[in-house]
This record gives structure tokens, C-alpha cells and sequence, in this order.
């Protein structure tokens, strides 16, 4: 049965159980509802919760389960042949999943039948060549076990399909029943529906833990797995990043670890002090006039997408800077990719990030300093520098971090404006590369996940999420150890 | 005798220059070192607001030309004998004849154009390809299948100019670029001109930039935002319909049921945590976990919207729980007393009294995911992918699929300029969807704000 006669059955049947709830209930008081413990509705709402909740549960956990579950069973199939051929068991299980997913194909284009893709085998009939001809390309020739292993893989996902459908509707109708069952007009309904509904939102809220979970396991098990096959020592302390997919890679982070630092040095040299000051202006002395239009102005720059910087950069920016330091002008720049290019445009997109963020610590510095300030003939520009700042430093000091951590993680400005060639100089008009651009130029393309070569975006994002959250951690630290508190 | 009483001596218990009406060095000083500061702030406005005008400049500037398209108008005469051999004006036996067949019969109406014009080449009348599209043949079938009869006739086409034309009339290909451009020469530009003066060559409207699909690297003249337009309109639904819900849950409960403990306080931790990493890293989580673990399609935007909603979900948890917190505690109070219970009294009053609230922030939230590039290229939403439309709502939630700021990013790396140009055009398209759904959020809020 199709996934989704699954999902449009538990609908219905969940539907159908709340009107027949709520009948119940008012039956069972003779139809004067004033009787009921609960509104008439709760009794709906009970049966219908008491029968999604268990099923769909049931349906999500399946869906995870069983693709575990098929290849473990498969995987100790093709385990001898991996032995036998000395290759990696990864890369066998991406051949049998292919050659799976072609027999699929090939039976929902008409090229095979069911039962021809469940009993061929690959002496009789050039299996490559007719999965090829339902649009399947397989790199090689499929080997004996691998196709064993595909069919094995095919038979176990579909009677799991099967199962699945049948386990989820047994769940969902038992959940109906009973809940059927104890619907009275005694039944405390509400209490019941309220303390599912409370552990329903306990649940969304959940999620975050869950992505939070999510995001550092995948992260983990796949930098695990690269270590296990490239050296630790040598990815963090080699200064030179040279991947081939052939075998024979040196993927060594510092010259990514440079590049990023120093494209978001840039950033920051650029978005601070413009920031900073347009903070202060629109604080200190902008009317409110100026400052109704000159803020949110500024903070159309936050909301533009950083595929347009990326762009920009690419586009605009980099030939600009090679009118004045390429060929024609100082001679410094070989291309219009580069750090400065990048940086500057980071610069740009970082200033409301900044400006606003400041902003708001600037105006939480009580009125009363500042008139303290003034009483003693300081003016406003001393008042500011010698009052207000460092009574708001901590929290600017947190903004840059922030700022500075956004600049880190950013990823389409420098991927299209900063080049691609991973080198470590002094000189901002070379081409550098970063953290970001390189996970997305490893992890993209048909790699496949064994090679250390993709793997090793697993352990560079692991770098970055490491690196992004101790900045936020430090920002939220200093914000929170040096904060004056002001009544 | 007090002070005040004591008449000072006139000059000589100041020291000089100390005088209230003249200002004396140091104060001129710091009267300057003030006026100084307040420049700086100044510039500062200035320097970011130069940079939105050239941003925004720089985007219209490239860009509004991708919206006009150059068009050549050919009348083809349809030759029965190529076209249908077998003159039967069958559209299934005619489809057996493929664009191979039809380039000739455009070359030839090309170039018996070029002389009906009297405009004298040295051009082969063989290499009038250069002028038209690729496409072009394929839309001259397109229209002798779909309407059999015009065959033996002689038709007026508007075919697709080649890029190198288009760009010739927007100033993108000039002269000097030419002579070293094997695709075209100097001689076809010559019959581009006097063709303009005749006015078979125009430029117009091009509606296929919007509402048409990606086009291979070779044919830039011809390839549209419409079908990533449909992807990322499937990604914004499953954003929304997810987000929207499991947001306004959880803002719920930490704000109205949690109990203060460990729970709470990780919860809290995480989302706010969440809020800033880098949007590749839910690039790096989806294609572990959506697509590795769990096995969905690869560039599906189904998964793009998973994606997406778990990077938004923070942004609209953050600003729901504003909105619920503006809610005044006297209406929670005054439902509980004529007795409904906590939840009916956060369901049925306060949640209803923070919807405006919580819809701006949603919008905005999803203008952000809109706008999300990185983590749609680890799950291979890039490339040569949004050619087709989808067949129905599954195969666009599950086939494969761009969405808007992937396919800016795909043009923006071909090699073509002429591409550079459809990129910005797309920007265009993009920006005008964001400024959109900005405004609505703008708009909800003036309209629904309460101030209690």
C-alpha cells in the first residue's frame, strides 16, 4: 500500500472516530450535554488523539527502523563478498542499493516485470545493459552477490512496506477501539485531552533538542569515520590542501583556517567601525526623522539574501577592485576573486548586523550617565567616548563576536567571490579559499560518502560548528560576566 | 562678607583668554574634536546607505535587461517534402523528423530573409545559424506538430534571437568581443543592424525568463525562472506548514506550561544556539540524516523544506514568544476566572490575540528561508535540474528540483556572460518576492498591532 493511502486512511479513520466520540458521549447522557464532565467536543478529540498519536508514532519509527534494519540484514549477505574482494563494505552497500533502486525503475517503466527483476540473475541477460535501458546507468558489471543481495534488499524493503501498513492501521484501530471503549459521560475528557495536547507542544518543543542531536551525531560519526581513514595530526597541522579523487589527497585545514580568518578580518575591519558609528550617530544625535529613515535603510542590507552579495562580489565589486589593483592599475591582483573582494562585500552585509545590534546596547545606557556627563562640562562626543562606550562595551565587544562568527559561517559570498585556490599569503588580493566554500565544493557532485575526500566536509563543518558556537558561547559570557547592572 | 558680595577686581584675578565670550584654544579643540565625531557618524550613515544604492543599483543596472529579449520575425516557408515525407499530416509520423530536419528549413528562411532585404554579405547563407537560437528549431516543430495543417505554407515566426545577438542589442557583445568569439562574426552583426532598421528584429517582453525552465549552458537566451520558482514554492509550503505549527507549539509550551528546570533550561539553550549556526551546517545535517540516513530523494525540495524549517524554526519560536509575552496577563487571568482551563484560556484567547504577531514573524521567517542558498547545494538542488515542470503535487514535493537562489547561483557559475545577466534578472525576481512578503509583514503588523 502506497505511503500515502496510509497517511489519507489515518485521517479518515481519525475523523470518523472523533464524530463517533462525541456521539457516544452525548448518548450515553441521553443527549443533555449539561450531564457530560467534559464539552461534548473532548470526547472527539480523546478518541481521535488516542488513535493519530500511537500511529503515527508508530509510522515514524518504522519509517527509521526499517532502512536500518534491511541493511543489516543485507550487509551480512555481501560482508563475505567485501572480504573476498577486499573492498569496503560502504561501497558495496551503495552498489547494491543502486542496483535495487534500478530493478525499481525497471519494473515501473515496463522494461521488466515484477517477477523477472525478483528472479534474474546475472549469468542469463546482460542485467547493466537492460537496467540501462530504463534509464539506470550502473558504473559496472553487476556481480552475482550484488544482485543477490539487491533482490534480498528489494524483498525485505517491500514486505517491510507491507508490514509497516498493516502494523500502523492495527494501532491506530486498537487506539479508536479503546479509547471508544471508555468514552462515558463520566470520562474526564478534558483532563485526558488537555495532558496529551501539553505533551504534544512538550514535543515540538523537542525538536530543537532533536536538531541540535542531529546536527552534532552526523556530524561526529562521519568526522569519526574520516579520521579512521585519514590521520588526524595531518588535517589539523598540514598547510596544504590538495584533494584528488583519484586517492592521494593532502587535506590540511590551515590553509582553509587562514583564509577564513582572513576574509573575515576584512569583514570586520570594514563593518565595525562603519557600524559602530552609525550606531552611534542614530543613538546619540540623529532626530528621530533621520533616524526613522536612516535605520531601517540600513537594515534592508540584513534582509538581502547572501546569494545577491555573492554576486555582487562576483560581479561588481571584483572588477571594480581590478580596475584599481589589477593589470591596469597597481598590478597587485591576478584575478577579481579574491579576499579583499569577499571580505569587503562581507563587510557590507555584516553592518546592520552591527549597527543594530549596538544600537540597542548604546540606548540601554541609562539617560542619567549621560546627564551625570554633561553636568560636569563634558560634550557630547566626550560623553560618548568616555561614558557611554565603555559603559556598553561588554555588549559590544558580544556584537562583534556574533558578527564575527556569522562572518565565519558564511558561505555563498565567498564560494562565488573568493576563489578556490586554498593558499596560505599575506597579500589580500590573492585568490583564498575557506572553511564553508570547501565543504560545499566536496560535499557537491556525485562523491560518494567513503571517500575521504567527501568525508572530510564532515570533519571541516564539525570545525565550524565548533568554532561558531564557542564565539556565541564567549559573546553570551562577556555580555553576561561584565554587564553592569543599572537600576 | 560672603562671596557674593565681592566685587572682583577688574582683569586681574583672570588669567587671560579666559573669557566666556571668546573661546580659547582647548575649547576650540574640543568643539572641533565633537564636530569631527558627529562627521564620522555621518559618513557612517552615508557609507552603508552608498552601499544599499550601489547594491540595489548595480542589481536594476544588470538585471532589468533580462526581461527583454530579442526576437528575429522569419517567415519559414514549411517544405512538405522535408517535414512530411510521407504527406500525411500525421503528427505521430511527422514527429519521426527531428530538429535535424527543421535546422536546415530555418537556415534557409534565414538567409532567403537576409536577401529579400537586399542586404548584401559576405556570410555563407549556411552559417545563418549564428544569428537565431538553438531553440528555435525546436519551437518551429513544436508549432508544425501541434498544428499539422501549416505545412507547404509559408509562416511567420518570432524565433529566439542567439544570445550573441541579444547581447549585441543590449551592449553586452560588442564589436571588439567578436573578433575573438568563434560563435559569430562581425558580418552577422552587419545583417543584425540593417535587419533592426527593417524591423524584423525586435526586442521584447520576455515572459519565458519568468515563467520558463532552465536551459542548457549552451541556449542562455532561453532559459527562465518559472520551474525553480515552482521549487522554491514547494519548499515555502512545506516550510510553512511545518514551521508554522511545531513553532507555535513549542513557543506554547516554554512560554505558557514550562516548569522552571533542566528540560526548560536545554531547550532554551539549544534554540537559542541554533539561531546562529551557519546555515551550511543544516546543509551538512539534512544531507547526513535526510538523505544518507533516512534515504529521501536527492534534490527533492521536500527535503529542502525539511531543511529550511528546522533553520527558520528558531527565528519564528524567538518571535512568537514576543508576540505571546505582549499578550497582557489580564486576559489569561479574567478566562481562568469564569473557568476555562489553562489550555482552553491559551488556545481560545491568548493565542488568538497574538496571531498577528506571530504571522509577521512567520513571514519574515520564511523570507529568510526564501532567500537560503548554502544548504540547498549539499542537497544537490544546483545544476542542470530545473528543466521540467513537475507533473503534479507528489513529483513537485519529490522530483528532483532548483529553487530561486540555487538557479542565481547555477548561472552565476556558467561560463556564459550572458548568463551573468540572467542571474542579476533573477535576483530581480527574487528580490521582488522578498520586498513582497516584507511588505504583508509590514502591513499585518500597522493593521493588527494592539497596544494594551
Amino acid at each position: 500500500m502506497p505511503f500515502y493511502w496510509t497517511l489519507a486512511i489515518i485521517a479518515l479513520l481519525c475523523a470518523a472516530g472523533y464524530v463517533l466520540g462525541r456521539r457516544k458521549a452525548v448518548a450515553s447522557v441521553g443527549g443533555d450535554k449539561r450531564r457530560l464532565h467534559s464539552l461534548p467536543n473532548f470526547y472527539g478529540m480523546n478518541v481521535a488523539l488516542k488513535g493519530a498519536v500511537p500511529a503515527f508514532g508508530l509510522l515514524v519509527f518504522w519509517l527509521i527502523a526499517q532502512p536500518l534494519f534491511v541493511e543489516w540484514r543485507v550487509s551480512s549477505i555481501v560482508s563475505d563478498l567485501a572480504v573476498s574482494e577486499a573492498r569496503d563494505l560502504g561501497l558495496v552497500m551503495v552498489d547494491v542499493r543502486r542496483v535495487a533502486d534500478g530493478l525499481d525503475t525497471a519494473v515501473a517503466t515496463g522494461t521488466m516485470t515484477a517477477s523477472e527483476a525478483t528472479d534474474i540473475a546475472a549469468g542469463d541477460g546482460n542485467v547493466r545493459e537492460r537496467l540501462g535501458a530504463a534509464g539506470v546507468a550502473l558504473g559496472s558489471e553487476v556481480s552475482e552477490p550484488v544482485l543477490r543481495a539487491a533482490q534480498r534488499y528489494r524483498a525485505l524493503s517491500s514486505t517491510g512496506d507491507t508490514l509497516r501498513s498493516v502494523a500502523v492501521l492495527a494501532v491506530l484501530l486498537l487506539g479508536l477501539g479503546w479509547a471508544y471503549r471508555e468514552t462515558d459521560g463520566e470520562f474526564r475528557a478534558r483532563n485526558v485531552v488537555e495532558q496529551g495536547v501539553l505533551a504534544l507542544l512538550l514535543g515540538a518543543a523537542c525538536i530543537a533538542i532533536l536538531t541540535t542531536l542531529g546536527i552534532v551525531l552526523s556530524l561526529i560519526f562521519n568526522t569519526i569515520e574520516f579520521f579512521s581513514i585519514y590521520p588526524a595530526s595531518e588535517f589539523f597541522f598540514s598547510t596544504t590542501w590538495f584533494p584528488s579523487f583519484g586517492g592521494g589527497s593532502s587535506l590540511g585545514i590551515l590553509p582553509l583556517l587562514w583564509g577564513t580568518l582572513y576574509i573575515s578580518l576584512i569583514a570586520l575591519a570594514v563593518a565595525v567601525p562603519i557600524g559602530l558609528m552609525a550606531a552611534i550617530y542614530l543613538s546619540e544625535y540623529a532626530s528621530p526623522r533621520v533616524r526613522g529613515i536612516a535605520k531601517p535603510a540600513l537594515e534592508i542590507l540584513a534582509g538581502i539574501p547572501t546569494i545577491v552579495y555573492g554576486l555582487f562580489a562576483l560581479l561588481t565589486v571584483g572588477p571594480a577592485l581590478m580596475v584599481v589593483f589589477g593589470d591596469g592599475g597597481l598590478g597587485w591582483m591576478q584575478a577579481g576573486t579574491a579576499v579583499m573582494t569577499a571580505g569587503l562585500v562581507m563587510g557590507i552585509m555584516l553592518i546592520p548586523f552591527v549597527s543594530s545590534l549596538s544600537d540597542d546596547i548604546i540606548n540601554a545606557v541609562p539617560q542619567s550617565m549621560r546627564d551625570g556627563s554633561y553636568g560636569l562640562g563634558a560634550t557630547q562626543s566626550e560623553t560618548v567616548r568616555q561614558v557611554v562606550l565603555p559603559a556598553a562595551l561588554p555588549g559590544i565587544v558580544g556584537a562583534i563576536l556574533l558578527a564575527a562568527s556569522r562572518a565565519i559561517g558564511e558561505t555563498m559570498i565567498v564560494v562565488l567571490g573568493a576563489g578556490a585556490a586554498a593558499r596560505i599569503s599575506p597579500n589580500p588580493f590573492e585568490a583564498m579559499t575557506t572553511v564553508t566554500a570547501k565543504i560545499v565544493s566536496q560535499l557537491t557532485g556525485d562523491a560518494d560518502f567513503s571517500s575521504p575526500e567527501a568525508l572530510v566536509a564532515f570533519a571541516l563543518g564539525m570545525t565550524l560548528f565548533v568554532l561558531t558556537l564557542g564565539l556565541n558561547v564567549f559573546a553570551l559570557y562577556i555580555v553576561r560576566k561584565y554587564r553592569e547592572q543599572y537600576e | 562678607m560672603t562671596d557674593a558680595t565681592q566685587i572682583p577686581s577688574s582683569g586681574a584675578a583672570r588669567p587671560a583668554g579666559k573669557s566666556i565670550i571668546t573661546t580659547d584654544d582647548r575649547t576650540k579643540k574640543r568643539n572641533a574634536a565633537e564636530k569631527r565625531f558627529r562627521m564620522y557618524g555621518i559618513a557612517a550613515i552615508l557609507a552603508g546607505i552608498a552601499c544599499l544604492v550601489v547594491l540595489l543599483g548595480s542589481i536594476l543596472l544588470n538585471g532589468v535587461t533580462a526581461f527583454q529579449q530579442t526576437f528575429i520575425q522569419v517567415p519559414v516557408y514549411l517544405n512538405p517534402e522535408a517535414v512530411d515525407p510521407n504527406g500525411n499530416r500525421d503528427p505521430e509520423e511527422m514527429g519521426s523528423a527531428t530538429t535535424f530536419t527543421y535546422k536546415p528549413i530555418v537556415v534557409d528562411a534565414m538567409a532567403a530573409l537576409v536577401e529579400e532585404r537586399g542586404i548584401e554579405t559576405e556570410i555563407d547563407p549556411g552559417d545563418m545559424d549564428a544569428l537565431f537560437s538553438a531553440a528555435a528549431v525546436a519551437q518551429v516543430r513544436d508549432r508544425v506538430l501541434a498544428n499539422p495543417e501549416l505545412v507547404g505554407e509559408t509562416v511567420t515566426f518570432n524565433i529566439l534571437a542567439s544570445s550573441r545577438v541579444d547581447g549585441y542589442l543590449k551592449d553586452r557583445v560588442t564589436r571588439d568581443s567578436v573578433a575573438r568569439d568563434k560563435n559569430i562574426d562581425a558580418g552577422h552583426l552587419d545583417i543584425v543592424d540593417e535587419l533592426r532598421a527593417e524591423g524584423d528584429v525586435v526586442k521584447r517582453f520576455n515572459w519565458d525568463f519568468i515563467f520558463g525552465a532552465d536551459a542548457s549552458e549552451s541556449r542562455p537566451e532561453q532559459a527562465g525562472m518559472g520551474v525553480a520558482m515552482l521549487g522554491s514554492f514547494f519548499m515555502m509550503l512545506v516550510v510553512l506548514g511545518l514551521s508554522l505549527p511545531i513553532g507555535v507549539a513549542a513557543s506554547i509550551y516554554l512560554e505558557e506550561f514550562a516548569p522552571q528546570n533542566r528540560l526548560t533550561d536545554i531547550i532554551e539553550v539549544n534554540i537559542s544556539n541554533l539561531a546562529a549556526v551557519p546555515s551550511i551546517v543544516f546543509g551538512i545535517l539534512g544531507l547526513a540524516v535526510f538523505i544518507q540516513f533516512m534515504e529521501f530523494p536527492q534534490s527533492a525540495p521536500l527535503v529542502g523544506g525539511l531543511v529550511l524549517t528546522l533553520m527558520t524554526l528558531p527565528t519564528i519560536i524567538i518571535s512568537t514568544r514576543a508576540a505571546l509575552k505582549s499578550v497582557p496577563p489580564s486576559i489569561r487571568d479574567a478566562a481562568l476566572g469564569v473557568g476555562a482551563s489553562k489550555m482552553q484560556a491559551v488556545f481560545h484567547h491568548v493565542l488568538p490575540l497574538a496571531m498577528p504577531g506571530i504571522l509577521t514573524g512567520t513571514i519574515i521567517g520564511l523570507a529568510q528561508a526564501l532567500g537560503e542558498t548554502a544548504p540547498l547545494l549539499l542537497i544537490g538542488m544546483v545544476g542542470y535540474i530545473a528543466t521540467n515542470y513537475p507533473d503534479g503535487v507528489a513529483s513537485g514535493f519529490l522530483d528532483p528540483n532548483s529553487a530561486m537562489p540555487a538557479q542565481i547561483y547555477e548561472w552565476a557559475k556558467r561560463a556564459d556572460p550572458a548568463y551573468y545577466e540572467r542571474a542579476w534578472g533573477g535576483i530581480i525576481i527574487l528580490l521582488v518576492f522578498l520586498f513582497a512578503m516584507n511588505a504583508i509583514a509590514i502591513l499585518l503588523r500597522r493593521k493588527f498591532e494592539r497596544r494594551w
